[in-house]
C-alpha cells in the first residue's frame, strides 16, 4: 500500500497552513529524514521531512495552496516494490483526515458546573475522621518545653528511628543550628546525617529533593523561608509536582523547615509569612505550629510523610515554652485543627504565632463577658474546614488572624470556604485581621503598625458580635 | 524488544579482551589547560551493532514522533533528539545496572537508553493512559524509577541539583552507583549548576555532568551566550576534571564515559563530559532554527551523522551485509510502528485520574 503523507501540524496551535513548496518532485527518491516540502505557517516557514522510505508517487496538493488543513493527504509515497499502479487503488479508499485526539476528550463530569464546590488534593485514602490528637493515657506526665526543644526532639527522635532521615542547611552541624535548633544533633548523628551546606538555597533545596526521589528522607532546614525564595522552583516544580507527572511512580518525601514569618525588626526582606504561597500548590503540605506539642508532634509526622512538608515555624515562638505530653512516640495529625478553647458567642480562627493575639484576645473578651472559641489550624494544607464550619454553626460569627499580608492569604481563602458551606448559619459578615499590606518597616513603631495587634482583634469580635 | 542490560552483560565479559585502543584524539583542539582527551575504544562486531541497534531505534522513534505531532496526536512541545543518538547510546554502553540517569525536556531518546518500553513512551506522547506517567506527564516529563530513569524534567538547569541529589543518595547508600545528569549548553549557565558543582566536589558525589552542547540553546548560539565556550572547563573552579568529547562518534563516547564512571566508583568525586554534538531539527516541532545555515546542518548530517559512521564501519569491515543492516532496520520500524500503534489506540486516562496522584 502506498503510505500517504499528510499535511503536518508545525506548532501546538497551527490548524492550517500554505504548501509554499515542493523539494521533491514526482518521482523522486526519499530517505527518513529528506526535506520534502516548505510549509508556511501563521509564525514561520518551516520543512516537512520525509519519515518513510520510498519514491514520491503523486503530489496531491500544489505548490502554493494556501489554508490546507492539517491531517490533509498531500502527497503518496510509493514502498520500494511498488508502482504508479499501486496508486489507483489507494486513491479510491482516502481515508478522511484522522481526527486529533483533544477533540474526544470530554471534561470530566465533577467540574463541570460553576456552582461546584472547589476540589483541593487530598491523600489518596482521606483522613480518619476520628483523627484527633492521640489519647493521652490516664496518668501521663506533662513537661515544660520550649518549642525549639520540641522541634529537636522530633527530629532526634525520628533519626534514630530511620537511618534515612537527615537534616541538611547552612549551619546546622557544627554552629548548632542558626537558632539553635539542631543543638546536639551533630554530636549523636554525626556528620554524615547532620550535613552544614554552602550558602547555595537553590542548589541545596535540588539536592535534597533529588534525595528525596531516590528514596531517602531530608529535612531541609531553611535559615529563615526568607530565603527559600531562591529555590521556590525547585520545591514547586519539582518536589511537589513530581508524584502527579509521573503517574504516582516517584514523589519526594521531605521537610522543607525553618523560620517563618516577622522576627522583630529585621525589616523588609527577612519578615514575610508565606504560608499562602506554599498552600497555594496541590502536592505540598503546608504546616504552621503555634505550641511546642504542635511543634513536636507535626514535625514527627511531617518527617514520616511520604509527601514534601513545607513546616513553617517562627522565630519568636522558638523559646516560648508550653506543656508537651511527656510520651515516647507523640505524634500529631497532619490536617486536623485542634479547639484550644471552647466557646460560644463567636469563633477565632488563627494558626502559628497568629494564635498569640487569639488566646490574648479570647481571654480579655472572656472577661468582658463574651465567649470565643479558638480554633488552632495547625495545618493550612490540607486545611480542616469540617472543624472551622462546625464551630461557626454553633457560634455564627467569624474572625479570622494571621501575619500575613490580607492579598489572597489563607484567611481569603478560609473566609471564602466558610461563606460557601456555612451561609445561613453566619449571623455577621467574616472578619479578618491580618498584618498590613506594607512591606515591613524597621522603625519600631511603624513595626508595630504593620502586625495585627489584639486590639484589633477584639475589635474585630466586637464588631461581629454587634457589641461595643 | 532488546535490552541493553542483557546485552552489555554479555558483550563486558567478551569484548574487553579483544578492543585494544588507540590514541586518536576525538576532541575539537583547545589550548591551554585543557585535558589530554580520551582514546577511541575500538569496538567489536557486536558493540557495533548494538550501538547501531539503540541509535537507530532512537533516530526511527523520534522521526516517527515528528510525524505523529504532525497529525495533532502529540501535543505541546516535543524536542526530538535527531543527531545526538550516540552520545546517550555511548553512555549507556559505559554504565552499568543501577546507574541513574536524569536529563531535561529532550528526554526521548534517555528513557529508550534505559530500555524504557517505546510503547509507554509514545503513549505518553499522546497522552494516553498506557503512557508512563498515565499521560499526566507527556513528552517533557516521563519517570522510570525501576529502569532508573529519574525524569524528565522541563525547568532549564533543575535537573542538574536534582541529578547531584541522586549523587547524594549514593554516597549516602555506598551503593556503588553514579548519577549520569545530562543537561544543555545553555542550561549550562544556570546558577544552580555552579551551587551542584561545588557541593559535589565538596562532598565528593559520585555524578557524571553530560553537557550536551549541541551549539545552540533555542535560538542562541553558544558564543552567544557563554563568556567561555569550552564548557568542559566550567568545573574548573571547584577541581573538577572535565574533557570535550567527540559526541557523534559513540566510540569516543563510550571510552570518556568509562573514564568517568571508573573516577565515580572510585570515590574521587564528580566529573564533566562536554559531548560535542548537534540537533538536526529545530529546537521543538515548532522551530523553523532560521538561526543557523542549512549548510551547517548538511555537513553535519553527511559528515559525522551518529549512525552513518556505525554503519559504514559494520559494512567495511564486513561485520555486516546490506541486507543484514535492512533486515534491523526493519525490526526497528516494527518496534516503532508497534509504539506509533499502541500510542494511537490506547484510550486516554480515565476523567477520575485528573484527581489521582496528587498525595500519597
Ligand atoms: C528556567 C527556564 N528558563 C527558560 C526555559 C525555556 N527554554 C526551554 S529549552 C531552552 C533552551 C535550552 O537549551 P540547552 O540547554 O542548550 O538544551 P537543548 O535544548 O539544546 O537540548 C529554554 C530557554 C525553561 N524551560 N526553563
Ligand atoms: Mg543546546
Amino acid at each position: 500500500m502506498p503510505i500517504e503523507i499528510l499535511m503536518p501540524a508545525l506548532s501546538p496551535t497551527m490548524e492550517e497552513g500554505t504548501l509554499a513548496k515542493w523539494v521533491k518532485k514526482e518521482g523522486d527518491s526519499v530517505t527518513a529524514g529528506d526535506v520534502i516540502a516548505e510549509i508556511e505557517t501563521d509564525k514561520a516557514t518551516m520543512e516537512v521531512e520525509a519519515v518513510d522510505e520510498g519514491t514520491i508517487g503523486k503530489i496531491l496538493v500544489a505548490e502554493g495552496s494556501e489554508n490546507v488543513k492539517v491531517n490533509t493527504p498531500i502527497a503518496m509515497l510509493l514502498g520500494e516494490d511498488e508502482d504508479a499502479s499501486a496508486l489507483d487503488s489507494a486513491s479510491a479508499s482516502a481515508p478522511a483526515p484522522a481526527p486529533a485526539a483533544k477533540e474526544e476528550a470530554s471534561a470530566p463530569e465533577s467540574s463541570a458546573g460553576p456552582e461546584a464546590a472547589p476540589v483541593y488534593a487530598q491523600p489518596v485514602a482521606p483522613a480518619p475522621d476520628d483523627a484527633q490528637d492521640p489519647d493521652i493515657p490516664e496518668g501521663t506526665a506533662m513537661k515544660t518545653s520550649t518549642v525549639r526543644e520540641a522541634l529537636r526532639d522530633a527530629m532526634a527522635e525520628e533519626m534514630r528511628r530511620d537511618g534515612d532521615v537527615f537534616l541538611m542547611g547552612e549551619e546546622v552541624a557544627e554552629y548548632q543550628g542558626a537558632y539553635k535548633i539542631s543543638q546536639g544533633l551533630l554530636d549523636e548523628f554525626g556528620p554524615k546525617r547532620v550535613i552544614d551546606t554552602p550558602i547555595t538555597e537553590h542548589g541545596f533545596t535540588g539536592l535534597g529533593v533529588g534525595a528525596a526521589m531516590a528514596g531517602l528522607r531530608p529535612i531541609v532546614e531553611f535559615m529563615t523561608f526568607n530565603f527559600a525564595m531562591q529555590a521556590i522552583d525547585q520545591i514547586i516544580n519539582s518536589a511537589a509536582k513530581t508524584l502527579y507527572m509521573s503517574g504516582g511512580q516517584m514523589g519526594a518525601p521531605i521537610v522543607f523547615r525553618g523560620a517563618n514569618g516577622a522576627a522583630a525588626r529585621v525589616g523588609a526582606q527577612h519578615s514575610q509569612d508565606y504560608a499562602s504561597w506554599y498552600a497555594h500548590v496541590p502536592g505540598l503540605k503546608v504546616v504552621q505550629p503555634w505550641s511546642a506539642a504542635d511543634a513536636k508532634g507535626l514535625l514527627k509526622a511531617a518527617i514520616r510523610d511520604p509527601n514534601p512538608v513545607v513546616f513553617l515555624e517562627n522565630e519568636i515562638l522558638y523559646g516560648q515554652s508550653f506543656e508537651i505530653p511527656d510520651m515516647d512516640d507523640f505524634v500529631l495529625p497532619i490536617g486536623k485543627a485542634k479547639i484550644e478553647r471552647k466557646g460560644s458567642d463567636v469563633t477565632l480562627v488563627s494558626w502559628g504565632i497568629g494564635m498569640t493575639y487569639a488566646t490574648k484576645a479570647a481571654d480579655e473578651l472572656a472577661s468582658q463577658g463574651i465567649s470565643a472559641e479558638v480554633v488552632n489550624m495547625r495545618s493550612i494544607r490540607p486545611l480542616d474546614i469540617d472543624t472551622v464550619i462546625a464551630s461557626v454553626k454553633k457560634t455564627g460569627r467569624l474572625v479570622t488572624v494571621e501575619e500575613a499580608y490580607p492579598m489572597c492569604s489563607v484567611s481569603s481563602e478560609i473566609g471564602f470556604q466558610v461563606q460557601q458551606l456555612a451561609f445561613d448559619w453566619l449571623d455577621a459578615p467574616i472578619l479578618r485581621v491580618t498584618g498590613k499590606d506594607v512591606p515591613m518597616p524597621y522603625a519600631a513603631n511603624l513595626e508595630k503598625l504593620a502586625l495585627p495587634t489584639v486590639a484589633e482583634v477584639i475589635d474585630a469580635v466586637k464588631a461581629v458580635t454587634y457589641t461595643d | 524488544m532488546w535490552g541493553f542490560s542483557s546485552e552489555m552483560r554479555v558483550m563486558a565479559a567478551t569484548s574487553r579482551k579483544t578492543t585494544g585502543t588507540r590514541a586518536k584524539s576525538t576532541s575539537r583542539s583547545r589550548g591551554g589547560a585543557a585535558k589530554a582527551s580520551p582514546a577511541i575504544i575500538e569496538f567489536d562486531k557486536e558493540q557495533e551493532l548494538a550501538a547501531y541497534r539503540h541509535m537507530l531505534l532512537i533516530r526511527r522513534f523520534e522521526e516517527k514522533a515528528g510525524q505523529l505531532y504532525g497529525m495533532g496526536l502529540i501535543g505541546g512541545f516535543c524536542h526530538l533528539y535527531i543527531g545526538q543518538e550516540a552520545v546517550v547510546v555511548g553512555m549507556r554502553m559505559a554504565s552499568k545496572d543501577g546507574d541513574q540517569m536524569i536529563t531535561g525536556y529532550r528526554d526521548h531518546g534517555h528513557m529508550l537508553a534505559m530500555d524504557m518500553d517505546p510503547k509507554g513512551v509514545m503513549a505518553e506522547l499522546t497522552g494516553r493512559r498506557g503512557g508512563y506517567s498515565k499521560g499526566k506527564g507527556g513528552s517533557m516529563h516521563m519517570f522510570s524509577k525501576e529502569k532508573q530513569f529519574y525524569g524528565g524534567h522541563g525547568i532549564v538547569g533543575a535537573q542538574v541539583s536534582l541529578g547531584t541529589g541522586l549523587g547524594f543518595a549514593n554516597r549516602y547508600r555506598e551503593n556503588g552507583a553514579v548519577a549520569m545528569t545530562f543537561f544543555g549548553d545553555g542550561a549550562s549557565n544556570q546558577g544552580q549548576v555552579y551551587e551542584s558543582f561545588n557541593m559535589a566536589q565538596l562532598w565528593k558525589l559520585p555524578v557524571i555532568y553530560v553537557i550536551e552542547n549541541n551549539k545552540y540553546g533555542m535560538g542562541t548560539s553558544v558564543e552567544r551566550a557563554s563568556a567561555t565556550t569550552d564548557l568542559s572547563q566550567r568545573g574548573a573552579s571547584f577541581g573538577i576534571p572535565g574533557e570535550q568529547v567527540d559526541g557523534m562518534d559513540v566510540r569516543a563516547v563510550m571510552a570518556a564515559s568509562e573514564k568517568a564512571l571508573e573516577h565515580c566508583r572510585t570515590g574521587k568525586g564528580p566529573y564533566i563530559l562536554e559531548m560535542i554534538t548537534y540537533r538536526y531539527r529545530g529546537h521543538s516541532m515548532s522551530d523553523p532554527a532560521k538561526y543557523r545555515s542549512k549548510d551547517e546542518v548538511q555537513k553535519m548530517r553527511t559528515e559525522h551523522d551518529p549512525i552513518e559512521q556505525v554503519r559504514k564501519r559494520l559494512l567495511d569491515n564486513e561485520w555486516a551485509s546490506e541486507d543484514d543492516l535492512k533486515a534491523i532496520d526493519k525490526k526497528v520500524r516494527e518496534i516503532v510502528a508497534e509504539s506509533a500503534e499502541f500510542a494511537q489506540n490506547d484510550p486516554e486516562p480515565d476523567a477520575s485520574e485528573l484527581y489521582t496522584d496528587i498525595l500519597l
